[in-house]
């Protein structure tokens, strides 16, 4: 009876701590973004999405100019990113699926998810900001595409793979070459599937701060010239939440609370897209 | 073209080791592989760089933030396996995959205005006055308490990677096969024994592979770190203290380098960095791979 109930307490013991570490979780999760939204909102104007930045004291002024930088840098990261990962990722599932370097390099797009985003930053410093001999809005987008790349490279492969060969050997009984089997059967099944590795790789690099550091570096003025130096959310962030001014960590606080929710809607849109399709 | 877009992959991973190697030539032919890991001094006055500090600084962080994530991400796992009521698992699930999602710099941002100041002013005093009286782990807790410090660094870093650890341990600890667990429940193992017993010895590998992938994560992480370690070149011997890792060095400085020795120096970092996360990153995909084969 004794060890019983010494087992049965070691019992409840174990199960609350294991509670209470979920508690902790979930604490960490609503504490930020409770104080996100907290320091945020109140700093949301019409103004901070129409209005280039003025000098810190004269009070006003907005972040135009770094959503516009953002969304330029992100388009570049996708039009590169999103046709060389969604082929990528057609090789990977069938092409070269039994292919040894096929394995290889699947393997290899797992490590690069995981490589620090700051040394992505450096190497694109080294080809195209140094041989340039300045900060550029292309550079940001190719540093945002690279870290992109592997991630739809992944998802594609991994839904693609999912779609039964049943289906391929129908269309190649029909006569069809792999390439219109590939193009009209398989991406067809893996449609949602891969639209949602895009999205929410999107959802991965619009919150990228390290490569863009020395890609796109930063620029307090409105400009769509992606040879210039181009303000990012991000880096405006940084800049101004370890700036002295009060009115500088009012607005890194409301661009925090746009980009949070940006990312936070664009994620559960993801996986609830995920779960709509494979449901079964 | 679809082989050209895989092999893109590849030739981004060569070349990002090659042109880092080559822009840090002169720092390499200087200061030699050794010498340069072994020299604290990080003078870029008179050009005498050395990584130790920064080293030091990754590694306390890292292992720090595993000490405070692994048992509390376990937990987590546990909870989300054996525990929860099956309508709240999904919402749990979302809940520590949006911690995931949350940027790095909202992070940073949040730990140098909130957390860093609770840490300053509460945590740290009362740290000191219990465990900082003990001797020896005392010296750990000495020094003025400001909240910029490993301590608060290495904290955030544990709530950056809670999510990797914790996904990877659920996924794992649901592959634990049920008859095994209904055998142990049948001579009368009470829950946690069922976990510790079959659970835990069953997923170890798993579990284990999720640690290492996140020990690569947290190596890496720039801005969450950025803005409460305070970048400082000296091994610090409390956890009260400032310091540097490897990444907020490159990320303050990179671009106010202004000689050709600094700036190959901060390559050499990222050299550094590279290899030791792709050797981390590497370990934890071969460790997850002999145990999907076996």
């Amino acid at each position: 009876m004794n060890t019983l109930s010494k087992r049965k307490i070691q019992n409840k013991v174990a199960l609350s701590l294991s509670t209470l570490a979920a508690a902790i979780g979930l604490f960490w999760l609503c504490f930020i973004l409770w104080d996100v939204f907290r320091h945020g909102l109140s700093f949301i104007t019409l103004d901070l999405f129409t209005k280039d930045p003025v000098p810190p004291g004269f009070g006003g002024g907005g972040l135009r100019n770094a959503f516009v930088g953002q969304m330029l840098i992100t388009l570049v990261a996708m039009v590169i990113g999103i046709p060389i990962g969604v082929l990528g990722g057609t090789f990977l599932s069938e092409y070269g699926r039994h292919s040894r370097l096929g394995r290889f390099i699947s393997t290899l797009s797992d490590i690069m998810v995981s490589v620090p985003s700051i040394v992505i930053g450096t190497f694109v410093y080294a080809i195209m900001v140094k041989p340039i001999g300045h900060f550029n809005g292309w550079a940001g987008g190719v540093a945002l595409a690279i870290i992109m790349i592997p991630v739809v490279i992944r998802t594609t492969e991994d839904m693609m793979a999912l779609v039964p060969w049943s289906l391929r050997e129908a269309a190649f009984a029909l006569g069809a070459p792999y390439y219109k089997v590939i193009t009209q059967v398989v991406y067809r099944g893996a449609a949602t599937g891969i639209f949602t590795g895009i999205l929410l790789s999107i959802a991965r690099v619009a919150g990228e701060t390290a490569p863009l550091l020395f890609t796109s570096f930063n620029n307090s003025f409105f400009t769509t010239n992606l040879n210039d130096s181009m303000p990012s959310l991000t880096v405006t962030i940084f800049q101004y939440a370890m700036g002295p001014y009060d009115d500088w960590h009012g607005m890194a606080w409301a661009a925090a609370l746009v980009i949070t929710v940006a990312i936070l809607i664009v994620t559960i849109v993801g996986r609830l897209l995920i779960k709509w399709r494979y449901r079964s | 073209m679809t082989f050209s877009a895989a092999m893109v992959v590849l030739v981004v991973i060569v070349g990002i080791f090659f042109s880092l190697v080559k822009q840090a030539v002169p720092a390499i032919s200087k200061f030699g592989f050794f010498g340069f890991i072994s020299t604290v001094t990080w003078d870029p006055v008179h050009e005498v760089f050395g990584a130790a500090a920064s080293l030091y600084g990754t590694i306390v962080t890292t292992v720090l933030a595993m000490a405070i994530a692994i048992p509390v991400s376990i937990g987590i796992a546990i909870f989300m396996t054996e525990l929860c009521p099956n309508a709240l698992k999904s919402a749990m699930g979302t809940a520590i995959e949006l911690l995931a999602a949350i940027p790095s710099i909202i992070y940073g941002m949040w730990g140098l205005f909130t957390l860093a100041p609770i840490m300053g002013d509460t945590v740290e005093p009362f740290l000191q006055h219990t465990i900082g009286k003990v001797p020896y782990l005392g010296s750990l807790f000495s020094g003025t308490p400001l909240g910029i410090d490993i301590l608060t660094a290495s904290t955030i870093l544990s709530i950056m990677i809670i999510p990797f650890i914790a996904s990877i341990a659920r996924d794992t600890f649901n592959l634990t096969p049920q008859v095994l667990r209904e055998s142990a429940y049948g001579i009368g193992a009470t829950k946690w024994e069922v976990i510790r017993n079959i659970v835990l010895p069953y997923s170890k590998g798993g579990v284990f592979g999720g640690i290492v992938i996140a020990m690569g994560r947290a190596l890496g992480e720039t801005m969450a770190v950025a803005f409460v370690l305070g970048n400082k070149h000296e091994i610090a011997r409390s956890l009260l203290d400032a310091s540097a890792t490897i990444t907020v060095t490159l990320a303050n400085e990179f671009t106010e380098a202004d000689s050709d020795m600094y700036m190959a120096s901060l390559f050499y970092l990222a050299v550094i960095l590279f290899v030791m996360s792709l050797i981390t990153l590497a370990a934890a995909k071969f460790i997850l791979k002999e145990r999907a084969k076996s």
